[in-house]
C-alpha cells in the first residue's frame, strides 16, 4: 500500500503502477456511487413498501373508502369489512402492555442504574435485553401453553373476586383472550423500553444527583426529583418505542387472543387485533377483496407503525441516545 | 452513575427517628424494593420460558426429530428436517442479499454522506426498521407472490427487508468508531479513500461488523409473520429449491401450535427448544464479539 520511491525503476512496476493509479482514479467515484446507491435503495424500498401495500388496499379503498376505519363487521361471505374492531384490539392490548411495560421498565432501569452493585449491573441489563431476543412464536407457544392455564385459573378469577365491580374485569374467565395477549405483548416491550430508559438514566449528570443528596434528599427522593424530570422525554420516547413493538405483532397476538372480533370493555373476553387479523387469516383468505381488505388493515397498521416510529425517533434522538435497532441489543 | 451515588444515601444516622424522616426513609425503602423486584421479575421471565421449554422439548428432541421429515399424515413421529433445512436456505439468501447492502449503506452514511444525507438515511431505516413484518409479508406477498406463487426466494426477500436496517444501522454505528487518526494516517499516505476504506477502515470495524450481522440473522431467524404470505405452503419432503416455498422452524411451531394433539405440541415444543437455542446462542456470540471489537477500538484510539 505504501509509495514506493523505488518503483519508477523496473517498467514492470511502472505498469503496475499505471494500472493502480487507473484503479485510483475509478475507485473513489465508485465506491462513492455504489454506497451512495444501497441508501437510495433503503429509502426505494421503504417508499415502495408503502405503494405496493396502498396499491394492494385499493381494491377494498374504492368499495369501503375510509369508513372501512370506522366499520364494525368482518364478513367476507356478504362483503361487508372494516377495521373498528380490530383497531379496538390493537390500541387496548397495546394500551396496557405499555401501561404494566412502562412503570415496570422504568423500575429495572433506576434497579440497573442506581441500585445494582456494580458487579451485576451488566449481566442483569444483558439478561434483560435477552428477552427480546425470544422469536415471538416462542413467546406464543409459552403463551398458549404456559401462561394461559395460568390466566385462566388463577390471574382472572383472581381480579373478579377483587375487582370484579370495574367493567374491565367483567365477564367469565378465559385461557385466551385480550388479558393473556397483554401480558404476552408486555414481555415484549420491557426489554426495549428498559434499554432505552436506561441510557436515558444513565446521561443523568451526576453533579444533579450528587447534589440532591448532599442536599439530604433520600434516593427515592433523588430519583424522582433529579433523574425522572431530567429524563422525561427519554422515557416518553422509548415508551413509544415499545408501542411501536406492542402494535405491529402478529404472531406472538394471534396465538392467544382468541381470534373473536370484538369491542368490549371485559379483558377477559376473546378480540383480535389489526396485525393479529392478518396473521390468523394467511390460509383462509379467498376472494380478492378479502385479501385487499387484509392489505387495507395492513396500511392502517403501516401508518400507525410509520408515525409511531418516527415521532419516538425524533423524540429519542433529541435526547441523544441510541435508537435500538432490531433488538436494542448489542450494548 | 459514578461512585459517589454508590453512597448510602439519605440523612446521616444521627438525625434518625424523627416521624417525618422515618416516613421518607421508609418510602425509599419501599421503592427500592419495587426496583429490585421488577428486575428479578424481568430474569424470572426469562428463566421460566427457557426452562419450561427446556423442559418440554427436550424428550421429543432425538436423532429421528433432526433428520427425518414429517410423518405422513395420521401417522406419528418423524422429525421437522425440512424445517431446519428450510431455515437455513432462508437465512443464507437472506444474508447474501441484505449483508452487501447493508454495509454499502453503513460505509455511505459514516464515511461518505453529508451530515444531511446521512440523517436522512438513518432516519429511513428506522422507519424501515420499525415497519412491522407481518406488513413486510404483505409488502412482499404483492410483489412476488401474487400472479406466481410462495416460494423460498419470497421469504427470503422478507426476511432480508427486516436484516437490513439491522446490519446498516450496526455497520454504520460501529464504522463511526473507527479512530480518525487511523483513517488520516492512511489518507496522509496518499492512500485514495477508497482504499482506505476497504484496507484500514473495513477491517478495523470487521467484527463490529460480524456483530450486527449475527444479530440481524439471529431476529429473522425466528421470524414467522413474514414467512406466513410469502413462504408457509410447503411440502413436507426436504429441499433447499428456492423458487417454490420450502418449510420453516417458526412456521412449523405455528402449525403445531394451532393442532390439537400432545404430540403435535411435543413437536412443537422441541422445535421451540431448537430455535431459542440457535437464536440465544447467536446472540451471546454476537455481544461477546462487540465487547472485544469496542474494546479494541478504544484502545488504539
Amino acid at each position: 500500500m505504501a509509495v514506493n520511491p523505488a518503483s519508477t525503476a523496473s517498467p514492470a512496476l511502472a505498469l503496475s503502477k499505471a494500472r493502480r493509479r487507473l484503479a485510483d482514479r475509478i475507485g473513489d467515484p465508485a465506491l462513492r456511487t455504489l454506497t451512495r446507491l444501497a441508501s437510495l435503495a433503503a429509502i426505494v424500498l421503504l417508499a415502495l413498501i408503502a405503494y405496493k401495500v396502498l396499491s394492494e388496499a385499493s381494491e377494498s379503498f374504492s368499495r369501503f373508502g375510509l369508513g372501512f376505519v370506522g366499520s364494525r363487521s368482518w364478513d367476507p361471505l356478504h362483503e361487508q369489512m372494516g377495521a373498528a374492531d380490530f383497531l379496538f384490539g390493537t390500541a387496548i392490548t397495546s394500551f396496557f402492555a405499555l401501561l404494566i411495560a412502562g412503570p415496570t421498565s422504568i423500575a429495572i432501569a433506576l434497579f440497573l442504574t442506581e441500585l445494582a452493585p456494580r458487579r451485576i449491573r451488566r449481566p442483569v441489563a444483558t439478561l434483560v435485553e435477552l428477552i427480546a431476543a425470544i422469536p415471538s412464536v416462542v413467546l406464543g407457544l409459552w403463551g398458549i401453553l404456559v401462561l394461559s392455564p395460568v390466566v385462566y385459573k388463577t390471574l382472572e378469577p383472581g381480579l373478579k373476586s377483587a375487582f370484579g365491580w370495574i367493567p374491565l374485569f367483567e365477564g367469565s374467565p378465559s385461557p385466551f383472550g385480550m388479558l393473556t395477549a397483554i401480558l404476552v405483548l408486555t414481555i415484549m416491550a420491557v426489554p426495549i423500553i428498559a434499554a432505552v430508559t436506561r441510557e436515558v438514566f444513565e446521561t443523568v449528570p451526576s453533579e444533579l444527583k450528587e447534589g440532591a443528596l448532599a442536599l439530604g434528599a433520600t434516593r427515592w427522593e433523588m430519583v424522582r426529583m433529579v433523574i425522572l424530570p431530567y429524563s422525561k422525554s427519554g422515557i416518553v420516547g422509548a415508551t413509544i418505542l415499545g408501542l411501536g413493538r406492542a402494535l405491529g405483532e402478529a404472531i406472538a397476538v394471534t396465538m392467544v387472543i382468541g381470534h373473536t372480533p370484538n369491542i368490549t370493555a371485559s379483558l377477559f373476553s376473546s378480540g383480535d387485533t389489526l396485525a393479529s387479523r392478518i396473521a390468523s387469516s394467511y390460509q383462509g383468505a379467498q376472494s380478492s377483496l378479502e385479501i385487499s381488505s387484509l392489505a387495507y388493515l395492513a396500511a392502517i397498521l403501516l401508518v400507525v407503525a410509520v408515525v409511531v416510529n418516527g415521532g419516538a425517533r425524533l423524540i429519542v434522538r433529541r435526547s441523544n441516545i441510541h435508537f435500538p435497532s432490531g433488538q436494542g441489543a448489542y450494548r | 452513575m459514578s461512585a459517589e451515588t454508590d453512597l448510602p444515601a439519605g440523612p446521616p444516622p444521627i438525625m434518625r427517628g424523627a416521624g417525618r424522616l422515618r416516613r421518607r426513609r421508609l418510602v425509599n425503602r419501599a421503592m427500592e424494593a419495587l426496583a429490585t423486584l421488577a428486575a428479578l421479575a424481568a430474569v424470572a421471565v426469562l428463566g421460566i420460558v427457557i426452562v419450561s421449554v427446556a423442559i418440554r422439548g427436550i424428550g421429543a428432541i432425538n436423532i429421528d426429530f433432526l433428520v427425518k421429515s414429517p410423518a405422513a399424515y395420521g401417522q406419528t413421529g418423524g422429525g421437522i428436517a425440512n424445517a431446519i433445512v428450510g431455515t437455513l436456505l432462508l437465512i443464507t439468501l437472506a444474508s447474501a442479499m441484505a449483508l452487501p447492502v447493508g454495509i454499502l449503506i453503513g460505509i455511505h452514511t459514516s464515511q461518505f454522506a453529508r451530515p444531511k444525507t446521512a440523517y436522512a438515511v438513518r432516519f429511513a431505516l428506522d422507519i424501515l426498521n420499525g415497519v412491522p413484518t407481518i406488513v413486510t409479508g404483505i409488502f412482499v406477498f404483492g410483489l412476488l407472490v401474487v400472479g406466481k406463487s410462495q416460494s423460498g426466494w419470497a421469504g427470503a426477500f422478507a426476511l432480508a427487508i427486516i436484516m437490513l436496517p439491522i446490519v446498516a444501522r450496526s455497520a454504520d454505528e460501529v464504522l463511526a468508531l473507527v479512530p480518525s487518526n487511523l483513517k488520516e494516517a492512511s489518507l496522509a499516505l496518499g492512500v485514495p479513500r477508497w482504499r482506505t476504506v476497504i484496507r484500514v477502515v473495513l477491517p478495523t470495524a470487521a467484527s463490529g461488523m460480524i456483530t450486527g450481522a449475527l444479530l440481524a440473522v439471529a431476529r429473522v431467524a425466528g421470524e414467522t409473520a413474514p414467512l406466513l404470505f410469502t413462504c408457509s405452503i410447503a411440502f413436507n419432503s426436504v429441499s433447499a429449491n428456492p423458487s417454490i416455498a420450502v418449510a420453516s422452524i417458526p412456521v412449523k411451531i405455528f402449525e403445531l401450535s394451532e393442532n390439537f394433539s400432545p404430540e403435535a405440541h411435543e413437536q412443537a415444543w422441541a422445535a421451540a427448544l431448537l430455535l431459542i437455542v440457535f437464536v440465544l446462542l447467536l446472540n451471546i456470540l454476537a455481544r461477546a464479539l462487540y465487547g472485544r471489537a469496542t474494546g479494541r477500538m478504544r484502545t488504539t484510539r
